[in-house]
């Protein structure tokens, strides 16, 4: 049985009033570029201690999801998981617009984003955030080619070798974000290169949950049919990748505290923070963790939208407070610059960081870009099929 | 009756326009090359490096350090920026040992790293090292990103956080872009010393060429004792500390 995808209508009131509703939060998050930019980053909460601040948490935040939410097609055309494949469409679309925001947010915090051609003309091969411009780039094209083979019948064929190019790619794409702060020798919170592979399960668990929280409200907002079997099937896959984020955030603690070179940070962040410890065990482990997994696996919750909705809402808000942690929390512990001395003076105690309201508004700006593009881009091109209940998805697994 | 410019004559105008400009211009561009590379040609043959000793060195002396430098390259006047929005590229340290609690304070600035993290890290090569060993910032390429500042073991990079007004001519600065120490690089090529190392009246700061033997600063390191703040780094600071 083959699969139907349609155009969304795009004509109730519904669809103007989301429009309208995300285009006020770009509007604002434009608003506040033009602001932060005319009097400079002073009217910021960044400082020369705190040089990322909360737009480099969302921005990180959506290139990671974007990487992760590609994963669904992944599974269908790498690993051949028949019923997947209806959804992959929309898996390359969510990837390529969750992208296209964090790249809008980190772009516009620069201090010169007008020199934005620059960084496409000059490049220096050995940094890392040079690397991460190519990859971001090719990922548009790659993931874009992807698209276009499953679109067109013609191309069909060549769906799982352009899958598999886009897979690979965006593993690299992934590692190469974690590498940013991987390599960082002189800060003691980030010099590890666990952070690699923990960006790339951290971007299984957010664009998953993006894109289940997008696949179940298109569905439901243009009244199609949506099976449980494939429902509950990516809800047991979101609570599998937030059990080995949180594996990999163990791994990642106890390593570093092991180091004596890195036990002040350490217990900086797991005890003694403050706001960070707070962040790190009620919003990151209990709300970004437990509180998603128990909503998907406990028993009496099982086959519940509602529950598997707020559970990859959590996650996704767990997800911006774990990076504003390893952005923010690494760079205002400060860094180890005369072992076996004490700063009395001049540099060192705990740098301070307000998000001020125009970074934060950046910040959204971008998931509201990210979630405009998608929902103009449905209206515009079949992504989504017109049904997936089950007997559609079952028969599609069997074929 | 007005005047209409046929084809032959726009293309005789017009060719002649550009070969004029193309001459004059090039000829400037060079006449100025030439006489930069006759006076000061940069090469590795020199490294330049300062060797500061924190036992002869005054808290004073230190702060002087600090004004000869903002006198100098003309900042510390921001009026809208707070605390560490400040630009800072060179401050005074007190560092306590914490075993024997011995309280040394030290000025502590841009390193001049042989193997500068900021100049791996610079996507577009804004931050470059020279071939005689100095740091430097291209503020016409610098697209404010400030990965270097996260790669900076010193902590010796500003980010110019407002529109800046007074600004001296041998050193333009950006609102949006990164700074820090230059080594007074404008002065050096006139064959000066910086202008914190000249504030300091006696040998506690030697400025020099570290590959030359004959020089005070090679002399120096040669007899006494010195460190590299992060030697574990393997960074190969052209800044050097005696008594910390």
């Amino acid at each position: 049985m083959n699969i139907r995808y349609e155009e969304t209508q795009g004509r109730s009131l519904g669809f103007y009033a989301l429009i309208a509703g995300l285009g006020v939060f770009i509007l604002a998050a434009l608003g506040a570029v033009y602001y932060m930019e005319h009097h400079g980053h002073y009217v910021t909460g960044m400082s020369n201690r705190i040089v990322w601040g909360i737009p480099h948490v969302f921005a990180l935040f959506l290139i990671v999801a974007a990487s992760g939410a590609l994963n669904v097609a992944s599974i269908a055309s790498v690993f051949n998981k028949k019923m997947y494949k209806p959804l992959s469409r929309l898996s390359g679309l969510v990837a390529l617009a969750l992208l296209a925001g964090g790249l809008m947010v980190l772009v516009l915090d620069l201090g010169r984003p007008d020199r934005l051609i620059i960084a496409m003309t000059e490049y220096n091969f050995k940094s890392i955030f040079a690397w991460n411009i190519i990859l971001y780039n090719g990922f548009f094209v790659i993931v874009a080619v992807y698209l276009w083979m499953m679109f067109e019948r013609r191309m069909n064929k060549f769906t799982s070798k352009a899958g598999l190019a886009a897979f690979s790619w965006r593993l690299i794409l992934t590692t190469g974000t974690g590498s940013i702060f991987g390599f960082l020798v002189a800060r003691q919170a980030y010099d590890a290169v666990i952070m690699a592979p923990m960006f790339i399960i951290m971007s299984f668990a957010f664009g998953l949950a993006f894109f289940i929280l997008i696949l179940m409200a298109s569905y439901k907002w243009t009244e199609r049919p949506l099976g449980d079997a494939v429902v509950n099937r990516l809800g047991s896959l979101l609570g599998v990748f937030v059990a080995v984020v949180m594996y990999f955030v163990a791994v990642k603690h106890l390593g570093n505290l092991y180091l004596a070179e890195n036990a002040g940070v350490e217990n900086f962040i797991l005890f003694d923070g403050g706001i960070y410890t707070q962040l790190f065990w009620l919003g990151q482990i209990v709300l970004g963790g437990l509180i998603p997994m128990a909503l998907i696996y406990h028993p009496a919750l099982k086959d519940n939208r509602s529950t598997l909705g707020l559970a990859s809402i959590l996650v996704l808000i767990g997800g911006v407070i774990q990076l504003y942690i390893i952005i923010v929390g690494g760079q205002a512990y400060p860094m180890e610059m005369f072992p076996g001395k004490e700063i009395l003076e001049g540099y060192g105690g705990i740098a301070a960081y307000t998000p001020s309201l125009p970074e934060i508004m950046l910040g959204v700006g971008g998931i509201a870009v990210a979630l405009i593009a998608v929902t103009f881009l449905v209206k515009i091109l079949p992504f989504l099929p017109e049904s997936l209940a089950d007997k559609v998805a079952d028969s599609h697994q069997q074929a | 009756m007005s005047k209409t410019l046929n084809r032959r004559d726009f293309i005789k105008t017009s060719s002649a326009t550009a070969v004029g400009v193309a001459t004059i211009a090039s000829g400037i561009t060079l006449t100025t090359f030439a006489a930069n590379a006759n006076e000061n040609p940069v090469t590795n043959a020199k490294r330049w490096g300062m060797l500061i000793d924190t036992n002869k060195l005054t808290e004073v002396e230190i702060d002087g350090m600090v004004s000869a430098c903002q006198q100098e390259n003309g900042w510390g006047g921001e009026v809208h920026s707070t605390g560490d929005q400040k630009p800072t590229w060179v401050k005074k340290l007190k560092v306590k040992d914490k075993a024997t609690g011995r309280i040394t304070s030290l000025p502590l600035m841009c390193q001049h790293c042989e193997e500068p993290p900021c100049v791996d890290v610079c996507p577009t090569n804004a931050s470059m090292k020279r071939e005689d060993g100095i740091v430097l910032v291209d503020k016409h390429l610098c697209i404010g990103c400030r990965y270097c500042m996260m790669a900076c073991p010193y902590d010796a990079r500003s980010f110019v956080h407002e529109d800046l007004t007074d600004q001296r001519e041998h050193m333009p600065r950006g609102k949006g872009t990164v700074e820090s120490c230059t080594l007074c690089v404008h002065r050096v090529d006139k064959g000066e010393t910086p202008a914190c190392a000249a504030s300091v009246n006696s040998d506690a700061v030697i400025f020099g060429d570290l590959y030359d033997a004959t020089s005070k600063i090679n002399q120096t390191l040669k007899k006494v004792q010195s460190t590299q703040i992060r030697a574990d780094l393997n960074l190969n600071t052209g800044v050097r500390y005696s008594g910390i």
